[in-house]
């Protein structure tokens, strides 16, 4: 039980996929305009992380076991088909969910944090268990990371930023000082 | 499948792209600076912050890119006309992943060292929005010739950048480039530059500069307008982020 607390503590905050790690970026710098698309998009990206996680012990267990060399290639295939899958529910579903997530929804599939997340698992030989949480501990950091720099930019969009700052510039220097501050939680890791 | 053509928007939205007949120097120089993938397009952030705390990463790194983005054109651009439309990014991603393998296992033989320290993002060159990006704007519509031209350009272009990153990191969180000392025993590393919030202010302050430079290019181009033309010469290239630090 602590380890998987452990787990899920350090995926989330300690090694917070997006600002420590630096994964998952595009999504970071490129959808976090409103505090609302930021949270369904990482909603759907948390689901897929979860179904990434399950599939991959899966594989490990029973097929990779004998062709390590497969694995980048078959990890791919399979967060494809995943997200594939998870479109097609999401349209069946909820059209107004998938209409509002639009072409971020398939562009999950290039989400570094999804295939990361198959490959810290399989590195560390995480069990079934373990892999979800771990799974469910990124997905809550990129959801907070998320949200986070939504919710500043939100803000910022009634300050009066020079013109050379405008854009990426300002998001890449306020991600700075957002990962400044998710860098003290690695204070957690010596209490451990 | 068909919904993966929801990816072609992002990728291809991209300034670059055939279009007035480009020479093939163009093709090859466009991905350096014009069209700089990460510097002006914005793709492939996450290596480019994440590998570049010191300049051996970095070279590793952009060469690797460079290497699968090369083939990768290649190879799709050779099969450009047998790949079926509504299969292509899946194809796109068998063949980039493909030569990942090949890059991954290549760099563990021979420089042990620093493909531990890429760790997963050797594997992550999968996801990496420029090769894909390429493959979809321009390795699918060109011939082969082309296309692994401009596959060098922006392969060079992605290196170049990582090397700027990587020396300005290496040089003042450390106090070193490629291990030799620069400012002798008595520099006080900057060790935040090393670390994950180093690479966020340094890519931030490297677009500063650009967006400085852009501006000042603007405002001359809005002078010559009004001034009787001399022979000034324009161009986006004239100052490089090199000067960050």
């Amino acid at each position: 039980m602590e380890n998987l607390a452990w787990i899920f503590v350090s995926s989330a905050l300690v090694n917070n996929f997006t600002l420590v790690l630096f994964l998952g970026l595009c999504a970071f710098l490129g959808i976090t305009n409103s505090i609302a698309t930021a949270l369904r998009l990482g909603l759907a990206n948390l689901f897929v992380l979860v179904l990434t996680a399950g599939s991959v012990s899966l594989l490990n267990y029973f097929i990779l076991e004998s062709a390590p060399f497969l694995r980048i290639i078959a990890f791919i295939v399979v967060i494809a088909s995943l997200v594939q899958i998870v479109e097609m529910v999401i349209k069946k579903l909820s059209p107004v969910l998938f209409r509002e997530l639009g072409i971020y929804l398939p562009l999950i599939t290039t989400n570094c944090a999804i295939l990361a997340l198959a490959i810290f698992q399989t590195n560390r030989n995480y069990t079934f268990v373990e892999g979800q949480v771990f799974a469910l501990g990124a997905g809550g950091g990129l959801i907070l990371a998320l949200t986070l720099m939504a919710s500043i930019r939100e803000k910022l969009q009634f300050a009066d930023v020079p013109a050379i700052a405008k854009g990426t510039a300002l998001v890449l220097i306020i991600a700075g000082s957002l990962s400044l501050a998710f860098m003290g939680f690695a204070g957690l890791m010596s209490g451990a | 499948m068909e919904q993966m053509h929801g990816a072609a928007p992002v990728t291809s939205q991209t300034p670059a792209g055939p279009s007035g007949g480009p020479t093939a120097y163009q093709d090859l120089l466009k991905g350096l600076w014009k069209d700089n993938p990460v510097l002006v397009q914005l793709l492939g952030l996450c290596p480019t912050l994440a590998v570049t705390n010191s300049v051996m990463n970095s070279v590793t790194m952009g060469v690797a890119t460079l290497f699968v983005l090369v083939f990768s054109s290649l190879f799709v651009s050779a099969l450009r006309k047998l790949i079926p439309n509504e299969v292509r990014i899946s194809t796109y991603v068998l063949i980039i992943a493909t030569f990942v393998t090949i890059a991954d296992m290549a760099l563990e033989a021979l420089v042990p060292t620093t493909h531990k320290a890429l760790g997963a993002f050797i594997a992550l060159i999968v996801v990496n929005c420029i090769i894909l990006g390429r493959q979809e704007a321009f390795a699918a519509k060109n011939s082969i010739g082309r296309s692994v031209l401009d596959a060098l350009g922006m392969g060079a272009g992605f290196t170049v950048t990582l090397l700027i990153m990587g020396v300005v990191r290496e040089t003042l969180g450390s106090g070193t480039i490629l291990g030799a000392s620069v400012f002798g025993p008595n520099f006080e590393p900057w060790v935040i530059m090393v670390l994950p919030p180093g690479g966020f202010l340094t890519l931030g302050g490297v677009l500063l500069v650009l967006g400085w430079s852009r501006e000042r290019d603007i405002a001359r181009e809005k002078k010559r307008a009004a001034a009787p033309p001399q022979n000034v010469q324009v161009s986006g290239m004239r100052s490089g982020p090199a000067r960050v630090a």
